[in-house]
């Protein structure tokens, strides 16, 4: 889902920079090419980490001096131990994960805070898509035929904050976002994007 | 202190300059008196000498890393990543390289002179170890007078050396740079050191060693060079360079066969060549004491585990591997990568694609260019803020 990551790192870093306390420990999880790491380690002097999949983007992100390293995102939070980090930013896979809810908890064990964005099914644009084809919904957030979909969780924001709920976590903020500007009312029929700022 | 910038006006002209040190003790317990180190630099040290980096060479390496030598006119082992602009930026940051103890390229080996007898060392040279070797580093840093090394970095058995500076003198290094390396020998790579070993041994001119008055071990010597060779190469890699190629021939018919196990096939006359090449310019002796080195180290020896052993580091980390290196495989980096995190280490590690097997981290420049020269951008900011 670039979209996340593009309204999360280019759009709009005012977003995760409010969020974030300068010379904060961070982790991001499918970091990318880094961007967002050397974004709070310039403006927010953070000692920010990140972990990536794909070699391509580990060179890039190394490359830019930011401390990346190529894994798993489930092994590399296994490894760590507890409290390493003020925040663990999941920013964009959280729906393409095989087992969401031992990621959110591996990140709150290693994380005294989580950062969660994740695109929003609940949508009306997903909901009018599936009412009137009849067919599994293809908007510009979810773009993909069902059989090539990488997002095998999907999500609406009604149901983050009810896993929140039941797991007893504490939302500290929460951020709904349209394009490039904040939605306040209705979010889980309004908000493209929601990003969630959680602690236990 | 002592100040060699004078030495170094031409970067592209080098020499290899000695230091000697009045004594050094050993792991084994014995100490040797007196100890040379040969080393080379390269670019020159910045007012608060913060911009030092230390390069240390793999197993048949030297101090003439970058540059084209003075006497011999050969270019560096790694000049294609050490020199103005280059990954480690002479222009930039001032880069050292010395040849390891135990070593035949200027520092104490045993091929050296000892003292006590006038005669070389051969077999009473004393068992060395990887921290040793980086003891020995460690005094001539000090006295050229650098507090703290900008980085260390090497491949292979550098690699291991750049690992032991980083728990060994966690103060003195702001970075370290371990390529294609591991933190001990499994099994597989203590067998291999073993053969050339006994192929050495097996030369009836090996003689215990002592052979300096006489002629070497070379054909023990070069079989031990022949197997090291295959072991840096992947199946891929010499499939593409030789494949089943003969020399000065289309095809093995039945009637041109040569039925007389001369060089018919490229690679053998390209294994046969190398070896008798390795032959010239090392001491057989050096062979054995370094590949036990190399056998001996462990990170985590007196140290607990690999995880505590690491936790004494203070260093950023850059580790690289590459996917075809099956002599020191990624899985091997993987578990320092893996060790640091469970000790919340700063560490950064990607896995090359190559073809090249080991002999990579002296073939892929230009993708280890872009990751050492942002690691180490990144980690001068950070010294210098």
């Amino acid at each position: 889902m670039s979209t996340v990551r593009e309204v999360l790192e280019r759009r709009d870093y005012a977003t995760i920079g409010h969020i974030i306390e300068p010379k904060s420990r961070v982790l991001d999880l499918g970091c990318g090419d880094g961007a967002l790491l050397a974004w709070l380690k310039d403006n927010k002097d953070c000692d920010a980490r990140g972990v990536e999949i794909d070699r391509a983007l580990v060179q890039k992100a190394i490359a830019r001096g930011a401390s990346v390293y190529q894994g798993d995102m489930a092994q590399s939070l296994s490894d760590y131990p507890d409290g390493a980090f003020d925040y663990v930013i999941l920013s964009q896979t959280l729906q393409q994960v095989g087992n969401p809810v031992t990621i959110l908890r591996e990140m709150l064990r290693v994380g005294h805070r989580m950062v969660v964005g994740f695109p929003n099914f609940g949508h009306w644009s997903v909901r009018l898509s599936l009412l009137t084809s009849g067919h599994a919904p293809s908007t510009s957030l979810f773009p993909f035929k069902w059989y090539e979909s990488p997002n095998i969780h999907v999500l609406t924001v009604l149901d983050f904050e009810a896993l929140c709920a039941a797991e007893k976590w504490t939302v500290e903020h929460r951020i709904f976002l349209a394009g490039s500007s904040r939605v306040s009312a209705m979010p889980n029929l309004r908000a493209e994007v929601a990003v969630f700022v959680v602690r236990k | 202190m002592k100040d060699y910038s004078p030495m170094i006006a031409n970067a592209q002209m080098v020499e290899t300059q000695v230091e000697r040190f009045q004594s050094l003790p050993l792991d084994c317990g014995s100490v040797l008196t007196p100890v040379d180190i040969a080393f080379e630099t390269y670019g020159e040290l910045n007012a608060n000498r913060s911009n030092a980096i230390l390069i240390t060479h793999a197993f048949s390496g030297d101090a003439h890393a970058a540059g084209i030598h003075r006497v011999t006119g050969r270019p560096g082992w790694w000049d294609n990543m050490i020199g103005p602009g280059k990954a480690f930026d002479t222009d930039r940051y001032c880069v050292i390289c010395s040849n390891i103890l135990g070593g035949c390229a200027g520092s104490t080996g045993p091929s050296s002179i000892d003292p006590a007898t006038g005669q070389p060392f051969a077999m009473t040279f004393p068992v060395i170890t990887v921290p040793d070797i980086v003891r020995l580093q460690k005094m001539l840093i000090d006295r050229i007078g650098i507090p703290r090394l900008l980085a260390v970095a090497g491949g292979s058995m550098g690699g291991m050396q750049a690992l032991e500076w980083s728990v060994a003198y966690p103060e003195m290094v702001a970075a370290v740079i371990p390529i294609a390396t591991t933190h001990r020998h499994s099994a597989q790579q203590i067998a291999f050191n073993e053969v050339g070993r006994r192929a050495i041994m097996a030369d009836p001119d090996w003689d215990r060693g002592s052979y300096y008055l006489q002629r070497p071990p070379a054909r023990g010597l070069a079989v031990a060079r022949m197997v090291g060779h295959i072991t840096y190469m992947s199946d891929s890699s010499m499939k593409e360079k030789f494949g089943r190629r003969l020399n000065g021939r289309e095809a093995l018919t039945r009637e041109a066969a040569g039925f007389d196990f001369s060089a018919e096939f490229e690679v053998e006359s390209y294994l046969r060549y190398r070896g008798s090449q390795f032959v010239d310019r090392f001491d057989a002796n050096s062979y054995l004491y370094i590949t036990k080195a190399m056998d001996y180290f462990d990170l985590s020896y007196g140290r607990g585990s690999l995880p505590a052993a690491l936790e004494r580091a203070e260093a950023r980390f850059l580790l690289v591997s590459f996917s075809s290196d099956w002599l020191y495989p990624p899985y091997q980096s993987e578990e320092i990568v893996r060790a640091l995190r469970s000790r919340n280490r700063d560490v950064a590690y990607c896995e090359l694609s190559s073809q090249y097997g080991h002999d990579a981290f002296l073939l892929e420049v230009e993708e280890q260019t872009e990751l050492v020269r942002g690691f180490l951008k990144s980690t001068y900011q950070r010294v210098t803020r």
